[in-house]
């Protein structure tokens, strides 16, 4: 066989999204290209966002490259610097450089980002007139600082704010002139805006607002020395800053005769980044206009770089769909984010946050019960969690109230109540279940040019386990990055095996009535021959859970956990907790448990919170005896499924007590143990409003009052404590039965895999569980029914092996190797 | 080559079908003879074996997630190739690999 002789692509572009769609071609085609990058400027591919912190002195050149000269050798790509790229013939398929060179391709991708806008006054051109885009830039500005002291810059925007402070710290006497009446208008709102302001005249810098600038003005040695102002005033000015906005640049290509849009500019392209006029082209970053935008922030260019590469290595999946952005200021000591609509206008209300002596101001914008602005001035810890909100549409009628004083997607437990990521010290521990201190995070992230929650997971696993400090995270990100470090606001894929998310594959399943894993991949054109670790489990579960007494299980696409029926410990040894009906247990179960305790040589025997009894450091292979020896059921506390159901001693016992709640705690474990559900579930009855059995922290919670029983569901003791909220009060234990069931089976139907109740309640909103298990009687009882028939005859699958599909094969090793066997194998 | 080396001594271990699809099954060694192995078999009847211990924290490999030719490491989910016992980047590490030969439906194992 002979190899198939590679494709040539040529990259025209050595910037950010240019080599990130490399990058990502190279992950996933690393032989389908022989690739050439020109680049204009004589630098390897930096991050952009950077050069403000390099103006400013806080980092240096070196610090923000991505990708050194010799990551181009080591993956064999070649790279030319220094040489513009200046036609395109693309019936040749050649393009040509700026010294008569001519390459030839079989795909070409334009990455030729943008041109800053230069305002066409007199003296634009003047030596000391530059504008603000790359290192030369921002090396003539540090050069600058060192001979002169006047600077004035143009624009009050983003760029311009970032450039006038990292001048003011180099030692200029710096002025911005700024032609609307705030600064930064297309990401602030006015009051927003005046803060900003006050906060930056406090560090020195002057600002002149409303203000236009007619020409610059040469002084003796031909330098520019001075700003004229329509209507005649001159202020002094040695180095001039223009920062009005960039443009993107498609020149090249409209030379060759590729569609170009005329505002806002840029390469036109279709959701797989093909330009529109050529197939072979494929253009991305911000020289491209997407749906009519051009992107100047870098998640999108990112999520356009992936998109790209899938395309370019044949895959044929992913669109980009395009971006909600959100920006942040990278000047150090001012926070400030916002993102979306923040401005309002027709249709929408506003809440609003003002402590102007505090220096907090924050403003969200709602319409139609979703967030769709926010602007955040002084406090930014919320930005994170406002700016998801915004990405997912999520109705927030009903947290409405509590919204403008955040959630804090930060969590409660596991970072000592850090809520400020810069604050913390590099030794401070960020991720309390990895262990991942804050220089650790902020170290990969510089290193390994991370810029996405994924990126920074994968690599310093923070944030990877229980997420709970997911938002200092993405602070470190937004910090030590720049700029944006969101995604799309597109639903999240179930994993990287596909596109679809786990509300896809619900749908699909139950629409075409899919039977086995195998079947939705191919379904839903999986790209991996059998998914995942994280997509087959997920998939098992919606298949069990929506076609029950159908679907015949899979132990191989379950977590070993529910594979063995027992909880895996760090040692490779097993736990067993059998289940005790309401937290109930007699002399005989301690006897044989006792029993069982010294004959296997269980070393340690553990009370839970959940009020059983827990055996870990059980062998593998001595699980079945275990299990048979102490005869009780299995407790599932290894499975996403019924766990515990705790309960108080209650009216039998309990001098307060006003039900019996050990007993409506039994019943309620009977009718729904060996219930499998999206994550574990918890139960706890209390007897009375003391509350003894903890009834607020569990996913139903119930309370018995002297007149019958209220339920509470939704609650979490976990790693963010979660109340329960208040569901619907009933008479009779029976409708505790029905309404608990009702409520488990909507879940269990609708929950994604991994989704506690409280998260599932969250996201569809209590009212609507409320309208589908209170207001509809005959709904209620339908789904307690389709629970009923789901659990009716399922086995105990510590004790009925064949019927709960248990490998008893895996108990038994499938060879031994003793000493002798192994002397004998070497002797021979 | 040396003719000494290729002396190769290969271990029966048991039927292709013993092994569960898209699973493992542990060849028990004590831990001065190296410690236990982990004997894989996915989809298209492709057995792997690796030394059954994680490279990040020791966890059994073979009560693992198998999938295409690879499994997941049951303790913190690390990704491990079947086929050269590497971790799956940005994960570095490796586990031991041993030569696995299948003569019809017989498993044979080099230790």
């Amino acid at each position: 066989m002979s190899t198939p002789v590679k494709q040539k692509l040529v990259v025209v572009g050595n910037g950010m999204a240019g080599i990130r769609a490399v990058e990502e071609l190279l992950k996933i085609a690393p032989d389908k290209y022989d690739i050439t990058v020109f680049g204009a400027e004589p630098h390897p591919n930096y991050n952009r966002i950077l050069l403000s912190p390099v103006l400013a002195g806080e980092q240096t050149i070196k610090d923000i490259v991505l990708n050194d000269w010799d990551w181009y050798s080591d993956n064999g790509i070649k790279l030319v610097t220094g040489k513009q790229i200046v036609d395109i013939h693309r019936t040749r398929r050649e393009v040509k450089t700026d010294d008569g060179d001519v390459v030839t391709y079989d795909r070409l991708l334009l990455a030729t980002g943008s041109n800053p806008f230069i305002l066409p006054i007199e003296g634009k051109a003047l030596p000391g007139v530059i504008s603000y885009r790359d290192i030369a830039d921002t090396e003539a500005m540090i050069d600058a600082a060192k001979r002169y002291k006047k600077a004035v810059v143009i624009g009050g925007g983003l760029l311009g704010l970032e450039a006038a402070n990292g001048l003011k710290l180099r030692g200029m006497d710096v002025t911005v002139v700024h032609v609307m009446p705030w600064l930064m208008e297309r990401q602030l709102d006015e009051r927003a805006g005046k803060l900003l302001q006050q906060s930056l005249e406090a560090k020195g810098i002057e600002f002149r607002m409303q203000a236009n600038t007619e020409a610059l003005i040469a002084g003796e040695s031909g330098r520019v020395a001075a700003l004229r102002f329509k209507g005649g005033e001159s202020i002094p000015a040695e180095l001039v800053v223009m920062a009005v906005g960039i443009r993107p640049n498609a020149a090249l290509a409209e030379k060759a005769g590729l569609q170009v849009s005329a505002r806002p500019g840029g390469i036109i392209v279709n959701d797989t980044m093909q330009t529109l006029t050529d197939p072979r082209i494929y253009a991305v970053g911000e020289c491209v206009n997407h749906r009519g935008t051009a992107y100047g922030l870098v998640a999108p260019l990112f999520e356009m770089a992936k998109v790209c590469a899938n395309h370019l290595a044949e895959y044929g999946i992913g669109r980009y769909t395009g971006s909600v952005t959100s920006t942040k200021l990278k000047v150090t000591g001012v926070d400030l984010f916002s993102a979306g609509n923040f401005q309002g206008g027709e249709g929408t209300e506003d809440i609003v946050l003002s402590d102007p002596m505090g220096g907090v101001y924050k403003r969200l914008v709602i319409k139609d019960d979703k967030l769709i602005g926010a602007c955040l001035y002084g406090d930014t810890v919320d930005g994170s969690w406002y700016f998801k909100l915004l990405r997912e549409g999520k109705n927030v009628a009903e947290i409405r109230d509590q919204l403008m004083f955040g959630e804090s997607n930060i969590g409660d437990v596991g970072h000592e109540g850090n809520t400020k990521a810069v604050s913390m010290k590099d030794s401070d521990e960020v991720c309390g279940c990895n262990g991942v201190c804050k220089g650790a995070i902020t170290k990969a992230i510089k290193e390994k040019g991370l810029f996405t929650l994924d990126e920074v997971k994968k690599h310093t696993k923070a944030a990877s386990s229980c997420g709970s400090c997911t938002g200092l995270v993405e602070q470190l990100l937004m910090f030590t990055a720049g700029g944006d470090y969101s995604a799309t606001p597109k639903m999240k894929p179930m994993c990287a095996c596909t596109d679809h998310t786990h509300q896809d594959a619900r749908d699909a399943i139950k629409a075409q009535k899919l039977l086995s894993v195998p079947d939705v991949m191919k379904y839903l054109e999986w790209r991996t021959p059998n998914g995942c670790s994280s997509c087959r489990p997920a998939l098992n579960y919606y298949l069990l859970s929506t076609w029950p007494k159908e679907y015949i299980d899979d132990p191989q696409s379950r977590y070993i956990n529910e594979r063995a029926h027992a909880n895996i410990q760090k040692d490779g040894t097993f736990s067993v907790i059998p289940r005790m009906w309401g937290g109930e247990t007699t002399a005989d179960e301690l006897r044989r448990i006792a029993n069982a305790v010294d004959k296997y040589k269980i070393p340690t025997v553990k009370v839970t919170g959940g009020q059983r009894i827990d055996l870990l450091g059980v062998k593998k292979e001595d699980l079945p005896a275990v299990w048979a020896d102490i005869g009780m059921p299995s407790g599932h506390a290894y499975a996403k499924a019924l766990r515990t159901v705790k309960t108080c001693v209650g009216s039998e016992w309990c001098r307060f007590g006003t039900q019996d709640s050990t007993q409506m705690g039994k019943d309620l474990e009977r009718a729904m143990w060996r219930m499998y559900a999206p994550h574990k579930v918890k139960f706890a009855v209390s007897g009375c409003p003391r509350n003894c059995a903890e009834a607020g922290i569990k996913d139903v919670g119930v309370i018995g009052v002297d007149s019958g029983w209220e339920l509470y569901v939704a609650g979490n003791g976990g790693i963010k404590t979660e109340v329960a909220q208040f569901f619907v009060k009933v008479k009779t234990s029976d409708e505790v039965l029905e309404y608990t069931g009702a409520f488990m089976q909507l879940y269990r139907e609708e929950g994604w895999y991994l989704e506690r109740t409280v998260h599932y309640v969250s996201r569809v909103g209590l009212d609507y569980v409320k309208s589908k298990v209170i207001a509809d009687a005959a709904n209620r009882k339908a789904l307690w029914e389709r629970l009923q028939f789901a659990l009716d005859g399922e086995p105990d699958p510590w004790f009925d092996f064949d019927k709960a599909r248990v490998d008893t094969r895996q108990f038994i090793p499938i060879k031994q190797i003793t000493n002798t066997a192994a002397d004998a194998v070497a002797a021979e | 080559m040396g003719a000494i080396e290729t002396q190769v001594t290969w271990q029966y271990v048991c039927k292709v079908t013993e092994i569960p699809v898209l699973g493992a099954r542990v060849i028990e060694r004590s831990s001065e003879q190296g410690g236990n192995v982990a004997v894989f078999r996915n989809d298209r009847d492709v057995v792997f074996a690796l030394l059954d211990k994680c490279p990040h924290k020791g966890g059994p490999l073979s009560q693992g997630i198998v999938f295409g030719e690879r499994v997941a490491c049951p303790l913190h989910n690390w990704t491990i190739e079947l086929k050269s016992g590497e971790a799956v980047a940005p994960d570095v590490g490796c586990a031991k690999r041993f030569p696995i030969r299948v003569d019809a439906n017989d498993v044979y194992i080099q230790m």
